[in-house]
């Protein structure tokens, strides 16, 4: 029993670290643009999409495979920002949540032109073996998952804290107008946090399709929506709650999935957060003036 | 240096700035006074570029400023000490003061001397450098707002109601600064509610009434003003 448990905590600290480092893409937009880029999700598909281009069709080894992947959807991402949502800079905020909806539509529809609607099996890239520590087993995809999400996510958070660009965006995240008005030139930082958040996307669609294999164009919505809920159970706009949330969501999932139902598990996903968002409207870590979603 | 030539701006339909023209010549104090809402915050936001004239000219130092992003403007030797400091609350004072030099292409080593200057202008900020911009007190946000503007080594400094929410002896301490500033080489465009304190330190001032320039002249004489007297140094 207790190893099982221990298991399950291991298994949801997996998924959640992903839902984790797609959430940061949702809290890292929200914070610098303030709005929800709900085409996030769809940029873990192409990312899945892109590694299947690469490794089955191209025959790229391995790392090249991976460095396309993650060039692909770090210059969509940016061409998302720059075709749909830069003219609606100054927009209302429902002009440009339908937007978002519709780009990730249009990402859906894409790749359902080019690669149909039958799923498409996808072999795992990680070949690694399970270690077993005093009875409970960790599988390779989860080891290889846990150190790629902590480094992803500690190189990010020296990224925002120590550099030049990192301050930046703290900055622009903050106060707009007094960002401009030290020199900062906010459609670049714009551009920088959209192609991090779709960056970290790629990584998260490369673990996500290496644990599930299959590939199909509305792939990406589920973990999209799921990392939303975590962004906002962390507290949108959060780094560290993006983070927070993504793990936390990750295992109430995991030990509901294993302890109670399998069907359950989502409707026990959402009641946490409408339970979180009744008793802390800003999420775990969120701001108080960040409550204007 | 800069001339701000019958500027028009608008909020949707709200005429907020009408036909202004204003001039201020380098190395000089310029004030320019008026009443809660005559349009002083929209003239200075506007010569910085966060707000976009429906017509008119922005000229400085041969630059035309009407079309030249933001981040641009402060490169040409713009800086902006906004109302309400507008401080970056959330990072520490050290980050604040790293951000105005933010376009600064210089060494590490020049921009830390930079900093030094303005510790040494404003020691307080020294002893709280590792604080958040945030926890600073109204008097302190002001110095740290007007250190992170000094940070991009500006030939002109924009200044919107310094004296905002301090104590007399703070917005004395404040303005001493400003004169020291100005002394320093930094041309200074003051905006203030505060005309008495505005004029004593000013060579030239513009009075802004609804939008209108509605007087202009040697600050001395202006203080002299029957009208200005009545209206705004509560005489
Ligand atoms: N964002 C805004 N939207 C609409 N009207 C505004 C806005 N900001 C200022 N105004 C109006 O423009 C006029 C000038 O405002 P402002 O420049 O802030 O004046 P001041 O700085 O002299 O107090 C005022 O009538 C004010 O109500
Ligand atoms: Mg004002």
């Amino acid at each position: 029993m207790f190893n099982n448990i221990l298991e399950q905590l291991i298994n949801g600290l997996r998924t959640g670290s992903i839902y984790a480092l797609i959430a940061l893409g949702y809290t890292m937009v929200y914070g610098i643009a303030k709005m929800i880029n709900f085409a996030h999700g769809d940029i873990i598909m192409v990312g899945a999409y892109a590694l299947y281009v690469a490794i089955v069709l191209l025959h790229l080894p391995v790392i090249p495979a991976i460095i396309f992947t993650c060039v692909v959807c770090s210059v969509l991402g940016i061409l998302i920002e720059r075709i749909a949502y830069k003219p609606l800079r100054n927009a209302p905020r429902l002009a440009v949540l339908i937007t978002a909806i519709g780009v990730s539509y249009f990402l859906q529809s894409a790749s359902l032109l080019i690669f149909k609607a039958t799923p498409i099996p996808f072999q795992s890239i990680i070949n690694i073996q399970s270690i077993n520590i005093g009875g409970v087993t960790i599988s390779g995809i989860t080891i290889v998952t846990l150190v790629v999400t902590t480094i992803s996510m500690i190189a990010l958070t020296l990224f925002i804290n120590k550099t030049k660009a990192g301050s930046a965006m703290r900055a622009v995240s903050e106060d707009m107008g007094a960002a401009q008005l030290v020199g900062i030139n906010v459609n670049r930082t714009i551009t920088l946090t959209f192609a991090i958040g779709s960056f970290l996307a790629a990584v998260a669609g490369i673990l996500y399709i290496c644990q599930y294999q299959s590939l199909k164009p509305t792939m990406g919505a589920l973990p999209g929506i799921k990392a939303f809920v975590a962004a906002v159970l962390g507290g949108i706009g959060s780094i560290p709650g993006a983070m927070l949330g993504g793990i936390i969501l990750g295992i109430i999932e995991s030990l509901s999935k294993a302890f109670i139902s399998t069907e359950l598990s989502d409707a026990i996903v959402f009641s946490v957060l409408v339970i979180v968002l009744l008793v802390k409207p800003s999420g775990f870590l969120g701001k108080k003036k960040n409550e204007k979603v | 240096m800069l001339k701000v030539k019958n500027l028009n701006v608008y909020y949707g339909n709200i005429h907020a700035i009408k036909d202004v023209s204003i001039e201020v010549n380098e190395g000089e104090i310029v004030s320019l006074i008026g009443a809660n809402g005559a349009g002083k915050t929209t003239t200075l936001q506007t010569i910085s570029g966060l707000l976009k004239a429906r017509s008119g000219e922005i000229e400085f130092l041969g630059h035309d400023l009407i079309k030249t992003e933001p981040h641009k403007i402060l490169q040409l030797g713009v800086a902006q000490v906004p109302e309400g400091r507008r401080v970056f609350a959330e990072l520490s004072v050290k980050e604040n003061l790293q951000l105005g030099a933010y376009t600064i292409k210089d060494t590490a080593e020049n921009i830390k001397e930079d900093r030094k200057m303005v510790y040494k202008r404003f020691p307080r900020l020294q002893e709280r450098k590792k604080q958040l911009a945030g926890t600073l007190s109204g008097g302190e946000q002001q110095m740290l707002a007007m250190g992170r503007a000094l940070m991009s080594r500006p030939k002109i400094l924009l200044l919107d109601e310094p004296s905002m929410g301090l104590s007399p002896l703070l917005v004395k301490e404040i303005f001493e600064i400003i004169k020291e500033v100005n002394k320093s080489g930094v041309t200074v465009l003051l905006v203030e509610q505060n005309a008495k304190m505005a004029l004593s330190i000013s060579d030239r001032a513009y009075v802004l009434e609804t939008g209108k320039i509605a007087m202009e002249g040697n600050a001395k004489e202006l203080m002299q003003d029957e009208a200005i007297k009545k209206a705004y140094l509560g005489a």
